[in-house]
């Protein structure tokens, strides 16, 4: 009877990731707080494709109140590429990419427009700061465009 | 006993990396070429070449070069920001979406109203960027929730990293 008292304990308090592996969850276990026992899917998704050794030096590495925040990251990762073998997440990237470039392109004409109307219109009052918050807003973002121009166009 | 499997002339960057043979059926050959040590390194230390054998056996071979540019764009970003990764990216990227649709939202009011209170005879036909409108057609911003099944940006939109 004691034995069995002790294995349901063990079970119950165990987090998902040493459930998963049928081991012991010790009180330390680094996985425990991210990985609870209620959601054994968010594990399974997340080890198909990092593995649970890479995810705890991942952990290891990083301050403690930036886990939470690093393992939410990883999961979000590993539905991507779940659903989308070949692009995972860097699909969603480049199609926000396109739809940013589209938005350009139609803010750049209602600026154009705007100034137009500013040289040609009676009673029209520009608002200098909207236009030239306009030219601000075109510019891409350093670092994010280089890798997509060889890889995707 | 020795492997019958044929080796190749020179080991790819991943069999250089892991310190073993490279034979001609390697699966990591075509993609990480011996020049390239450092993409195979950072996918390695990010996903580890297990899991990257078994992505790539789920990829019909055709894609499997688009597959392995997007682990070494994950890893790339991963390994830049351990905490977000490449969620960090789309984070940004959807701040600047949101900025544009405001910009753009107040642009065509000031649109809207002028046409209503200028002089100008008509302001939709006459303006040399109407007949433009074909090419720059409005686009519902909802468009770019892009939901690819795992409605990761919705998600993101209610629970919105930092």
């Amino acid at each position: 009877m004691y034995r069995f008292h002790k294995l349901d304990k063990m079970t119950s308090t165990r987090c998902a990731v040493c459930k998963y592996f049928r081991r012991r969850c010790p009180p330390d276990c680094i996985f425990a707080p991210y990985f609870l026992n209620d959601n054994p899917q968010r594990f399974i998704c997340v080890h198909r494709f990092y593995g649970a050794s890479n995810i705890g030096k991942m952990l290891e590495e990083m301050p403690v109140q930036l886990r939470a925040d690093a393992v939410d990251s990883l999961y979000y990762e590993a539905k991507c590429r779940i659903q989308d073998p070949v692009y995972g997440c860097v699909g969603i990237i480049t199609s926000l990419h396109r739809q940013i470039q589209i938005a350009q392109s139609q803010l750049a004409k209602a600026q154009a427009e705007i100034s137009f109307l500013d040289a040609n219109f009676v009673g029209f009052e520009p608002t200098p700061s909207l236009s030239e918050s306009l030219v601000q807003q075109n510019g891409f973002e350093q670092g994010l465009d280089d890798p997509f121009s060889t890889w995707f166009y | 006993m020795r492997s019958q499997e044929p080796r190749s002339s020179s080991s790819c960057a991943a069999c250089k990396f892991m310190k073993r043979r490279c034979t001609l059926h390697c699966l990591f050959a075509p993609y990480f070429r011996a020049d390239e040590p450092k993409k195979f390194a950072k996918v390695h230390k990010v996903f580890g070449a297990s899991n990257v054998t078994k992505i790539l056996n789920e990829v019909p071979e055709p894609q499997r070069q688009d597959a392995v540019n997007s682990l070494v764009f994950e890893a790339e970003q991963r390994l830049k920001d351990p905490v977000y990764g490449c969620i960090g990216a789309i984070a940004s990227l959807q701040d600047k979406m949101f900025q544009l649709q405001h910009d753009l939202a107040v642009a065509k009011a000031r649109l809207a109203r002028c046409s209503t209170r200028t002089s100008y005879p008509s302001c939709s036909t006459t303006s040399p960027f109407s007949m433009l409108d074909g090419e720059f057609g409005m686009t519902s911003f909802d468009a770019f929730v892009v939901d690819q099944g795992c409605g990761l940006t919705t998600e993101l939109r209610q629970h919105p990293f930092p």
